[in-house]
């Protein structure tokens, strides 16, 4: 067993795990977040995404022991004060989710987006961003819009994301 | 239209949850003492076992049991089941193998089921099915569909040349007589590649076993948990069917892989009572690749017989579909039934004859997949009718709007009486929004930069609403296919709506509450939908067929039509009226011609309360139940427009324009709708460029990853331009056709069509993958900039 | 994933003592194929040390005529660095075209390298560019560190810890992305020098990333995409498989290395 300690949706964390368990197990099983998902064995889908430390990163392709002394946050963690995040405002607003297993990550992943490519997000940039975000409901038209809408909406609201 | 009534594109109530994590799908349950199942698989596509040593794995470290075939035989657990009998043209029936959960005797696919270990970890369960030696002695394995039946192979013992049914349908000595006044004949090779489902959430199950009350609980990742339910108990016998509550939570896509009842949900039931804990199972991707039920791999020819002017005479089809190494819950409807009456498309042809012979071969099952027979179908019609208008010199629209069916009720020579539609309008509106007039110059400018630009029109039609219960059981069918709905109403007013439909991403927590809010005049937030659990909802047959709005929607009509009907009676005693006088309008109740009212809830409590009437002339409560039967199918159709360009040097093929026209009658939410349409437009794209399974001929499956099967990313796809017809249906009461499998049946004939078009030549296969549209390339004739 | 001991150490030389007394090791860097690879039990390494805590094995900094890079600097990071965009705007853009956004942020200039998978995009930068990848114990010559697939001039225990590439007149990475995985199918890194011009070819290969004489000899002596006319990439030595078979690649390659040229021409 190896210590890890690091901070998940702000909170401090500490525990003793195998060092062979994923950060996104130790997310789903340790800490019962269960928002985060998997859906594939080899770091394509996406569902797993998380940010490690302000960087979307897939959490089925991390060791829980890398993530030592980061923070993480996950799909849980970034409503404030019971309002949603914009970018899952804008998801439910545009219908950018059917199934809402693939979600979670689709939204750590737009949220990355915007944090490197900024508010203003074309079609094209934002297809070509979502390279690791399967779906398989949506055939991505609403993701694609709701990541538009998101990204120009947390210009708004310039808190919120200072909060993560 | 209210805003939150039929048609107001209500934004879904599901959504809160699923945005913040919060979403419950069978993996976020654990149960207390839970153990973990892993499966060991056969890695050969066929072989015999010799024998299984199990000895040094269940003394490997947290092993709780280690069973196998002969742990289920000697437990007297039946096999996996095919609910739907074909008869054979000489009358026999189908040839069903044997296909116990865990292997006896043989392994007959690559993932087949040999032994499962079940442990205190899943890392423990793992470790010890490494331990599990199986003697197998390998036999020879056949993949090929088109070469199954002649192969030196046998899958079951009781189909020699593996051959499942050599079924038919239609008029063969009418279809022959067309073809032989026919000015021309249009021939077709055809393959409908096989397509893995994957969606995003893998299968799970959870299998719980209570001693005390003897009783069992599986939590599963099903469309229809009421179906699981049935053939758990009725046909496998793990429990009985009033001990065993199956509950199908949030689930995450379906697209048919989670209708049908596989080996390791049946094998978490049992084993929890043999090892006296829970027992839970996720598969893996690659798992799920190996062992979830495929979809299409059909191999088809097929004929068009038109006369001098370009009417279509007759079409006749032979086709050979790959059921994999067993029947799986519904395979043998797939290539039937829900294939060969849609053999007609949008047209009148007076004469059709097609032939299917389903095989096996050592490939994972076969069973429906979003679509299921409508687009293998759709393919076959809208190639042909595309290669047909070519090889005369005809406009392809003009050629389709000639032989377009026109009056209704419209009975095909295959089973099906078209109820309604306005064929020529949704073409009309397609051809506008696609800006089809201006396609040449378009092409001309791609052709200015080297890109060849094509368009492919697919004018597809498909039969939902799933379906009169006496009609599919004289096809043979196991099962009704109506739909059950219970409304409680509570003597607060709100109301619990209990269907056996399942959603898995189709939004019926609000557009079934939309439905609700819309009859009864009350807000959506003061409706609840419940479903997926056998302790709450009675029976229902589940979700997949395009059939929750047509007919689970239905019966909820009819449910709530019941509950207006007693709170009348309810009214007409607190307004001290006769019931004859009492009319229902905007959620309240009132006597005809006065200002006396009463608002849904307070009748709803009066109802409770009872003091206004005696118990003797009306029963308390408000609560009511339907079993909705449809009619006829429903049929939905429209226009899907594709535009392609290719760049001849790589072979790359871009989508620059999607355009959709489709009549799936009354609209409850568009935004909904639209998004179905979306979805499975981008499944129908995946089939037509990306998506391919692909097996050796060892019987290895290569495409075993998301690495090696291609699926469709954002990058892939066009933003679609979505546009509606509407011609209300009339078999059913709320007008309802169906939308959730339109995109998949219309897309790959008109991607196929725009980029044969774009390559001047027909000789390219699905997916039209990069290299394989490169090669076909080769025989193009380069455009210059005059042409 | 089968059980492994876990160490994090915090120099070099503490991973290269860790490795010299332990049996069956592997380094983590990025974890993007070593992690999947033991997830699905083909890899099962006894030690696992994690270079992610060494702060001397990352950075990025110009030294003279050439860009250094540590070796677990991260590919967003290499896309990222204005230092590499103004000196060699092919490499960024190759880091940018690996995997996808969250590979990225993980994965890792060492690892990419150490693995030498076949379809990897780094390798073909390094030979391109005459890279010289510096390890605890000694620098080695790109031509001489890529020695087949997945086979490199590494040593057992042995860390790379920077990688340095001569800055070139011009380079620019053709990619041309295998329709599943997004690995490269065919990629082509050109880069004139003013000794001449290197070019690589990642994908292709079925012994991994390799160069073409012709075509370095031809853009040698015009750096131009018409001296590709007539030079065709070694049908023998192409991968084949169910996504491109040797014919489509060797095709391909000539497709990419004119694009790569015309991009490096246009700068």
């Amino acid at each position: 067993m190896t210590t890890v300690s690091l901070t998940v949706n702000g909170q401090s964390v500490t525990s003793d795990v195998d060092p062979r368990t994923l950060l996104v197990q130790f997310l789903r099983e340790n800490l019962r977040l269960t928002g985060t998902h998997v859906g594939c064995d080899t770091s394509q889908c996406g569902a797993c995404i998380v940010h490690l430390n302000g960087q979307a990163v897939k959490a089925c392709t991390v060791l829980a022991v890398q993530a030592h002394a980061s923070a993480i946050t996950t799909i849980e963690g970034i409503a404030q004060g019971g309002e949603l995040h914009p970018m899952q405002a804008a998801f439910r607003e545009h219908h950018g989710l059917q199934c809402g297993y693939c979600t979670p990550g689709m939204i750590m992943s737009a949220i990355d987006i915007v944090s490197r490519k900024g508010n203003a997000l074309d079609e094209q940039t934002i297809r070509a961003e979502l390279e690791g975000n399967l779906c398989r409901c949506t055939g991505y038209h609403n993701i694609v819009k709701a990541i538009a809408a998101g990204a120009q909406a947390m210009a708004q609201a310039p808190l919120q994301q200072a909060a993560e | 239209m209210t805003a939150t009534g039929i048609g107001a594109p209500v934004r879904r109530k599901e959504d809160q949850r699923f945005v913040t994590g919060q979403g419950r799908y069978v993996d976020d349950f654990n149960r207390p003492g839970q153990s973990y199942a892993y499966f060991l698989r056969s890695p050969h596509a066929h072989a015999v076992i010799r024998s299984i040593d199990t000895g040094p794995a269940r003394t490997m470290p947290g092993v709780v049991a280690v069973l196998t075939g002969d742990d289920l035989a000697a437990d007297k657990i039946g096999g996996l089941i095919c609910g739907w009998m074909i008869h054979s043209k000489d009358g026999s029936p189908m040839k069903a193998g044997p296909h116990p959960a865990l292997a006896q005797g043989k392994v007959r696919y690559v993932g087949d089921h040999v032994a499962v270990v079940i442990a205190e970890s899943l890392a423990q369960a793992k470790d010890a099915a490494e331990a599990i030696t199986v003697d197998y002695e390998v036999l020879p394995a056949v993949v090929d569909t088109a070469q199954a039946s002649k192969a030196p192979v046998q899958v079951h013992d009781i189909s020699p040349d593996n051959t499942v049914f050599n079924w038919h349908l239609g008029n063969k000595d009418e279809t022959e007589a067309a073809f032989a006044r026919a000015k021309h004949v249009t021939k077709i090779d055809l393959v409908n590649n096989r397509l893995i489902p994957n969606a995003i959430e893998p299968r799970a199950a959870v299998g719980e076993y209570d001693p005390g009350t003897d009783s069992y609980t599986l939590y599963t990742t099903s469309q229809n948990p009421h179906v699981a339910r049935l053939v758990l108990s009725a046909f496998i016998g793990v429990a009985p069917e009033h001990k065993l509550r199956v509950i199908a939570p949030d689930v995450g896509g379906g697209f048919g892989s989670k209708i049908f009842i596989y080996a390791e949900e049946t094998i978490c039931v049992w084993a929890a009572k043999k090892v006296k804990r829970p027992v839970k199972w996720t598969a893996d991707r690659t798992e799920a690749f190996l062992s979830d039920a495929h979809g299409r791999d059909h191999v088809t020819h097929a004929e068009m017989a038109t006369d001098e002017s370009g009417k279509i005479l007759g079409l006749r089809v032979h086709t050979t579909a790959n059921l994999g190494a067993y029947l799986s819950t519904f395979a043998s409807s797939i290539p039937t039934y829900l294939y060969a009456p849609l053999l007609s498309g949008q047209y009148d042809i007076p004469a059709i004859y097609c032939e299917v012979d389903g095989v096996y071969t050592n490939t994972a099952p076969v069973d429906a997949y979003r679509g299921a027979g409508r687009p293998e179908a759709t393919f076959v019609v809208e190639r042909l009718v595309e290669k047909t208008a070519r090889e005369l010199g005809q406009d392809s629209a003009a050629f389709r709007r000639k032989n377009f069916v026109t009056h209704f009720p419209h009975q095909t020579p295959v089973i099906m009486a078209y109820d309604t539609g306005d064929y020529a309008a949704s073409l009309d509106k397609a051809l506008e929004l696609a800006d089809y007039k201006n396609f040449q110059q378009r092409k001309q400018e791609s052709a200015r930069r080297g890109k060849l630009r094509g368009i492919g029109f697919s004018s597809y039609i498909e039969a939902c609403g799933i379906a009169p219960s006496q009609a599919v059981g004289s096809l043979g069918a196991g099962v009704g296919l109506w739909e059950s709905a219970e409304v409680r109403v509570n003597p607060t007013g709100s109301v619990e709506v209990l269907t056996g439909s399942h959603s898995h991403g189709q939004g019926h927590e609000t557009t079934f509450a939309q439905l609700v809010s819309d009859r009864l005049g009350i807000s959506i937030d003061q409706v609840s939908i419940v479903h997926g659990d056998t302790d709450k909802v009675q029976f229902g047959m589940g979700t997949y067929g395009s059939r929750s709005g047509a007919v689970g929607m239905s019966a909820i009509a009819k449910a709530l039509d019941k509950v207006i009907a007693k709170g009348k009676k309810v009214a007409a005693h607190v307004l001290e009226a006769s019931e004859g006088d009492i009319e229902f309008k905007d959620g309240k109740f009132g006597v005809a011609g006065t200002d006396r009212t009463l608002g849904f809830g307070e009748v709803a409590l009066q109802a409770y309360i009872a003091h206004k009437f005696s118990g003797q002339d009306l029963e308390p409560g408000l609560k009511e139940g339907a079993f909705y039967d449809p009619t006829n199918f429903t049929f939905p159709a429209g226009v899907h427009i594709c535009e392609v360009e290719i760049d001849p040097g790589t072979g790359v093929t871009k989508i620059e324009r999607w355009t959709a026209v489709d009549d799936f009658g009354v609209i409850i939410n568009p935004m909904i709708v639209e998004g179905q349409v979306h979805g499975g437009i981008a499944q129908g794209v995946g089939q037509a460029l990306l998506e391919g399974a692909v097996y050796d001929q060892s019987g290895q499956l290569i495409t075993a990853s998301f690495n090696d099967y291609c699926m469709p990313r954002a990058i892939d796809l066009p933003s679609f331009q979505v546009g509606m017809t509407v011609t209300p249906c009339p078999s059913n009461p709320l007008g309802i056709k169906g939308c959730g499998e339109a995109g998949a049946i219309a897309a790959p004939p008109a991607v196929i069509n725009a980029i044969t078009d774009a390559l001047g030549h027909e000789d390219i296969a699905m997916p039209a993958t990069p290299q394989a549209v490169w090669r076909a390339a080769q025989k193009t004739r380069m455009p210059t900039a005059a042409e | 994933m089968y059980a492994f001991e876990y160490h994090r150490p915090t120099s070099i030389r503490e991973a290269a003592n860790l490795a010299n007394q332990s049996e069956d090791i592997k380094f983590l860097a990025g974890g993007h194929t070593l992690l999947p690879t033991m997830k699905l039990r083909l890899a099962s390494p006894a030690n696992l040390i994690d270079l992610g805590q060494i702060a001397e094995l990352r950075g990025i900094e110009r030294s003279g005529d050439a860009i250094v890079i540590g070796a677990m600097t991260k590919h967003a990071e290499v896309a990222n660095s204005a230092v590499v965009r103004e000196a060699i705007p092919a490499l960024a853009n190759l880091a940018e075209l690996i995997g996808d956004p969250h590979v990225r942020n993980r994965g890792t200039i060492g690892g990419s390298i150490a693995n030498n998978d076949p379809s990897a995009d780094y390798p073909a930068a390094c030979l391109a560019l005459n890279a010289t990848i510096a390890t605890d114990k000694r620098r080695i010559a790109a031509d001489d560190f890529f020695q087949g697939i997945f086979t490199t001039a590494l040593g057992e225990g042995e860390i790379i810890t920077q990688i340095s590439f001569p800055i070139p007149l011009r380079a620019a990475y053709a990619k041309f992305r295998h329709p599943a995985s997004r690995y490269a199918l065919v990629g082509v890194f050109v880069a004139q020098h003013t000794g001449g011009v290197r070019l690589a070819v990642t994908g292709a290969g079925s012994n991994g990333v390799f160069r073409i004489a012709a075509m370095e000899e031809a853009l040698s002596r015009n750096f131009v995409a018409e001296s590709l006319d007539g030079i065709s990439a070694p049908m023998d030595e192409m991968n084949s498989d169910i996504h491109a078979d040797a014919a489509y690649r060797a095709h391909l390659v000539g497709v990419m290395a004119r694009r790569a040229v015309q991009a490096a021409a246009r700068g």
